[in-house]
């Protein structure tokens, strides 16, 4: 089945007309065996709400920390989750895959 | 992403149009390359093979990496007649992600109990089909052998951008439906489009089987490059 993120993108555009602040969070790579596809997205608040999914929950909430720094700095970054990395233990990708996760600010 | 970005690649899915985002992760430049864009593009083969896979993903380019989101519609199955086959093929196609809208004006076929979770319209081509937006991501298959319904049909769908257009019958069958269709001013060319007989030769006998060549057939069409697919 073809990841449809169709309502994701359409909430985020409706969320920033609201004047909500918004990033976007795009899976880019995965290795090994991963929850979501690449191409799948997450959209986050200035408040931490969000919509959509990364992987099967074990990464969104360090997402959407990573999400509010970008909101307030405007600059995208790209987030690594993976067994090999230390601090990915504590989110755990518990499938043993690794991905990379594209974090950026809706302007 | 720019809202713009956002705001007009919304627009494009509303649209059911192919689209794609092109993001240089280091850098974060990113530009919005819509279907009809595409051929003039530096990266053309790479959009153009991801958008007939569906699928987004990273790109090497001179620069460095970029990855490409693609977005297309999902693709939409029309089948006239409410016939056996069908039954079947409707719930293949639902599996592989496709909607799935049955046309046939003979409301004894066209119940609603032997096609659950499928639209199925129990009206006349002329009527049916023009609200459905046939496009070139609709599958159009002609099922009901009565020349009263598919040829209307086969036109319409003839004069889209459909992926494919299949029609059930034997050859036989196939060239008094080709004659018909040329009396009624149809090229050659445009007749070609039609696979007939309808489905992959897997020597498909029931009708299950014969519901699975046709979305076989259709899947080649959908995903398989031009000089690929026969």
């Amino acid at each position: 089945m073809l990841a449809r993120d169709e309502d994701i993108l359409r909430a985020a555009e409706e969320w920033r007309a609201k004047g909500r602040r918004v990033a976007l969070a795009t899976v880019v790579e995965t290795w090994g065996s991963a929850p979501r596809p690449v191409g799948s997205n997450l959209v986050i608040d200035d408040e931490g709400n969000f919509l959509g999914s990364v992987s099967g929950g074990c990464v969104e909430g360090a997402v959407v920390t990573e999400a509010l720094d970008v909101i307030e700095s405007g600059k995208p970054k790209t987030l690594e989750f993976g067994v090999a990395d230390e601090t990915a233990w504590k989110v755990g990708l518990s499938c043993g895959g690794t991905m990379r996760v594209y974090v950026e600010k809706v302007e | 992403m720019k809202l713009e970005i956002l705001k007009t690649l919304n627009a494009e899915r509303a649209a059911r149009r192919a689209a794609v985002v092109v993001t240089d992760v280091a850098t974060g430049k990113q530009r919005l390359v819509k279907a009809a864009e595409v051929a003039r593009d530096p990266l053309k083969e790479e959009i153009e093979k991801h958008i007939r896979r569906g699928k987004s993903g990273m790109v090497e380019m001179p620069a460095g990496k970029a990855f490409l989101t693609v977005h297309v519609p999902p693709p939409q199955l029309v089948i006239t007649g409410a016939v056996h086959i069908s039954q079947a093929l409707a719930p293949i196609a639902r599996l592989l992600g496709y909607d799935v809208t049955i046309v046939d004006p003979r409301t004894a076929f066209a119940s609603i109990e032997r096609f659950p979770d499928v639209k199925v319209i129990a009206e006349w081509p002329d009527i049916a089909l023009p609200p459905l937006g046939i496009d070139r991501y609709t599958a159009f298959v002609a099922l009901t052998h009565d020349p009263k319904i598919d040829d209307p049909a086969l036109t319409h769908a003839l004069a889209r951008d459909c992926f494919y257009i299949g029609a059930l019958g034997s050859k036989k069958t196939h060239a008094r439906r080709i004659e018909r269709l040329k009396a009624q001013g149809l090229s050659d060319g445009t007749l070609a489009r039609i696979h007939a007989p309808i489905g992959l030769a897997i020597g498909a006998v029931s009708p299950s089987e014969i519901a699975v060549a046709i979305m076989g057939e259709i899947t080649a069409e959908l995903r398989q490059s031009p000089e690929k697919s026969s």
